[in-house]
């Protein structure tokens, strides 16, 4: 344990919050409505259309299949023309995005398949449009369930955000891997991990606590 | 009010398409409260979705208030729809939202102003009896208070028809009776039509003017409560009616075989029913002073089909043959209803 290590650490933490951070509230923007267009385009659902459904779907589990690694390597030329670099923290951003949308969008297809029928059945009689049928019945209905499924990505975007840091992105995997493997200081090693536990415990701890408080049923 | 021309609803099955509802017409006019009734897998909830086209007949006419609602784009049926309301066996209310929100839902979908919203949810919530409940969330009610919910929710953009989906088969039969008087009341105050879908012939008894009987899709029997429950055709309708009205012969007489014609040692036995005010008739007091015969009464009941008085007796007639069948003819005279049952011995016959 030495005095260097301190602001090592600090410094690769808030690399690693920004990256989840902002790789999250943008995988959200798109993957949110996602899961939606997943969710009410299926059969016998407000807005049932069987091709875009299937594509969609295809799309997804493509997407999905490819582990993060092989993910992260393969859309390079991609990352270049987003943000003009591969490297760095804002690159590592765009194979955590791309990763994380198809999951959220399953995440959210699976809670709103679990709102009962009926309820959508009862607004669609009071005479409401499939958009206010979304924004005011599905999506309050399955906030409670959206959220602990948020936080699953989270976390799953705190391990792969360690990944991405490997290959130059900064942030507790990339120290972890620079300091603590190839350059033996196992002191740094076990100090990563530990913050990284802590970190998805906070997460865990605060979607529970959320998806609790959002809970009426 | 409503009028249901040839409808037709085909699904297609695994097995092939299977007809849920076949050719069925129906008018419902304004200020009725009608009952639909029919077991399971009838095709009653069917019907009643086509009301409100949830469910697309595969072929029919679907008028609702003079307007052909199976000919509209689908925004004039939304605009259609807020004059229909509807109430379902699971209440189907937001969990996610206060008892308050629930009833101001369907008035945010027009976007009604704040105050205009405020007024009629707090009206309708004393309407209904939750006025102190509007905070709570629906997790919090017991069953009867969530289908006040719902009622008060189906009625805030003040429709001219309330379809009720087997809206008590999930309650308690003291909840039942408190919601029946509910919607009994508020088709009286506020002059909405009513159509109940259930499989209890109790609802139809207790809050409905007219009623079709379904049975595989088709309509077996319609007709005004009354004349159905006092003059049942069709057996589906008798065994609906049975499950209330008894028809069973007390104990004692079970055993002992029925027969058409008298026999030594035999009394005949009579049903008679009296309906609304033909009870007011002393028809047993005079059987007894006017004929030379014993009258005994082995069977009454009293029971009320939407506030209309109903009674039954099963008398047995014991005397000469002359002044049975005198009784008998002066019996046939009265407003009332008389079956005969039959002769049966005077002992019990079965010896053990």
């Amino acid at each position: 344990m030495s005095a260097d290590m301190i602001p090592l650490i600090t410094k690769a933490m808030g690399e690693t919050v920004y990256m989840v951070a902002l790789s999250m509230v943008i995988a959200s923007i798109i993957g949110v409505p996602l899961g939606v267009l997943l969710h009410t385009t299926a059969k016998n659902q407000i807005l049932e259309c069987a091709v875009i459904n299937k594509v969609l779907g295809a799309v997804v589990n493509a997407v999905r299949s490819i582990p993060f690694v092989i993910l992260m390597v393969a859309i390079i030329p991609l990352t270049r023309l987003l943000v003009g670099s591969s490297i760095g923290t804002t690159a590592a951003m765009v194979p955590l995005v791309l990763a994380s949308v198809p999951f959220i969008g399953r995440q959210v297809e699976t809670s709103l398949r679990e709102i009962p029928e009926g309820i959508v059945e009862a607004a669609q009689a009071m005479g409401a449009t499939p958009m206010q049928i979304i924004t005011k019945v599905l999506l309050p209905e399955a906030m409670p369930n959206i959220v602990a499924q948020l936080t699953t990505v989270v976390i799953s975007l705190v391990g792969e955000s360690a990944m991405a840091g490997a290959i130059g992105g900064g942030g507790l995997g990339d120290l972890a891997i620079r300091y603590g493997y190839q350059r033996f200081r196992p002191d740094i090693m076990i100090a990563t991990v530990v913050v990284l536990i802590i970190m998805v415990q906070v997460v865990q701890f605060a979607g529970n606590a959320l998806a609790k408080k959002l809970d009426k049923r | 009010m409503i009028d249901l021309s040839h409808i037709e609803k085909i699904y297609d099955s695994p097995s092939g398409p299977v007809k849920a509802i076949k050719d069925i017409s129906l008018h419902i006019n304004k200020g009725e409260i009608y009952g639909i009734i029919g077991l399971s897998g009838a095709g009653k909830s069917t019907l009643v979705r086509c009301i409100n086209l949830l469910e697309r007949p595969t072929s029919g006419v679907v008028t609702v208030d003079g307007q052909d609602i199976t000919a509209m784009s689908e925004s004039q049926l939304r605009q259609a729809r807020k004059s229909i309301g509807m109430i379902f066996q699971h209440f189907n209310l937001l969990s996610s939202a206060t008892v308050y929100d629930n009833v101001a839902f369907p008035l945010r979908l027009v976007n009604a102003p704040k105050e205009k919203i405020h007024k009629k949810v707090m009206e309708l919530l004393e309407l209904v009896g939750l006025a102190n409940k509007a905070d709570q969330y629906p997790s919090q009610l017991s069953g009867g208070q969530k289908q006040r919910v719902g009622i008060a929710r189906a009625l805030a953009s003040e429709p001219k028809i309330l379809l009720c989906d087997e809206a008590t088969s999930a309650l308690d039969p003291q909840t039942t009776k408190s919601i029946l008087q509910l919607i009994k009341d508020i088709n009286a105050k506020l002059k909405l039509t009513v159509v109940v879908i259930t499989h209890e012939m109790q609802v139809i008894k207790d809050i409905c003017d007219k009623v079709a009987v379904i049975d595989k899709g088709v309509i077996a029997e319609k007709g005004r409560v009354l004349d159905v429950f006092t003059n049942p055709q069709q057996p589906i309708t008798k065994e609906f009616i049975s499950v209330l009205l008894s028809n069973d012969l007390p104990v004692g007489f079970r055993e002992r075989e029925v027969k058409a014609e008298p026999f030594p040692d035999s009394l005949l036995l009579i049903r008679l029913t009296f309906i609304g005010e033909s009870a007011n008739e002393p028809v047993i007091s005079k059987l007894i002073k006017n004929f030379d015969l014993e009258v005994g009464i082995l069977f009454g009941s009293l029971d009320d089909i939407k506030d209309v008085p109903f009674g039954r007796l099963i008398i047995s007639l014991d005397g000469s043959q002359e002044e049975i069948d005198k009784a008998m003819s002066y019996v046939e005279k009265q407003e009332l209803k008389v079956e005969v049952i039959g002769y049966v011995s005077r002992h019990d016959s079965t010896h053990h």
